[in-house]
């Protein structure tokens, strides 16, 4: 396996590997390559500032107040709007 | 990533398959912004969106006697609204619905060469809006496939099961678009970073 191939494989881990679902052998594998790899670490650092950046930007679940009503009109449950 | 999640157990379906109208309004209030958000994440358009949440809830509501408990009554609604969504995409464009993109099976990015630590980028408050467009813009290119498992892992923070069972494909496939999305994702961050940096040494 040439040194392109395994930091391609190492970057299919990460993934995984931030969730916490990556097996154990792999998992210490990755972490031993990460040591020496400065590439792949960075990949792993802007993944996981990535994943933050989208969860910062869903906050609240708003459901627009003309989608609501016209909902709660069609399934005939529009008398629960106002309580 | 959890604190989207609903704990189904205070919603009682015994009252729902009665059509106890209280504990109706309780599930609708409850799940609409969800489905609702799922929907524009997938479909990317508001009255889309709202088709695809009266569709759900009409066809969960008529559907709750048959509602047999081996899956959760979130899983169950979330299942009911990606498959509404696929529908109205299919009548959308029929020929164009490939939930797999001819591409998805192989590499269809490598790993670029300019590799570019930017985690440390300040972040003003201009910079946070374009961020978020630049997110918002790339998951909607993402392909189908990769964009249902976006919705409901990221967005929803459905476990890698729970979105397995609700798009009706196995883990693997789950784990594999994700990887394909986060780094999809990663890059074009990555590229707007460069951009920017570009442009900072430009101005000095």
């Amino acid at each position: 396996m040439s040194e392109h191939t395994g930091c391609h494989d190492y970057c299919a881990m990460i993934s995984e590997f931030i969730d916490g679902e990556l097996p154990a052998d792999l998992c210490a594998a990755l972490e031993k390559h990460l040591t020496g790899c400065d590439n792949c670490t960075i990949v792993l650092n802007t993944m996981k500032k990535t994943i933050e950046l989208y969860h910062e930007d869903e906050g609240s679940a708003d459901l627009p107040e003309g989608v609501k009503r016209r909902l709660f009109t069609t399934l005939s449950l529009a008398d629960y709007l106002r309580k | 990533m959890d604190k989207t999640k609903i704990n189904d157990s205070e919603i009682s379906i015994d009252k729902l398959i009665a059509q106890d109208r209280d504990e109706l309004a309780r599930f609708v209030e409850t799940y609409s912004p969800r489905i609702y958000r799922l929907g524009m994440r997938i479909l990317n358009n508001e009255q889309d969106a709202e088709d695809v949440l009266q569709e759900t809830f009409i066809k969960a509501i008529r559907a709750l006697p048959t509602f047999e408990g081996r899956s959760s009554l979130s899983t169950w609604l979330y299942r009911i609204a990606t498959n509404e969504a696929l529908m109205l995409l299919r009548k959308h464009s029929p020929e164009m619905v490939s939930i797999d993109a001819p591409a998805e099976e192989e590499e269809e990015e490598q790993e670029a060469l300019q590799i570019v630590d930017w985690t440390n980028q300040p972040e003003s408050e201009l910079s946070v809006r374009e961020i978020r467009q630049q997110i918002n813009s790339a998951v909607a290119k993402l392909p189908l496939g990769q964009r249902e498992v976006f919705a409901l892992r990221e967005v929803e923070g459905m476990s890698v099961k729970e979105t397995a069972d609700i798009l009706n494909v196995s883990e693997s496939v789950v784990k594999t678009r994700l990887l394909r999305a986060r780094m999809h994702l990663r890059q074009v961050l990555n590229d707007y970073f460069i951009e920017r940096q570009k442009h900072e040494v430009a101005d000095e």
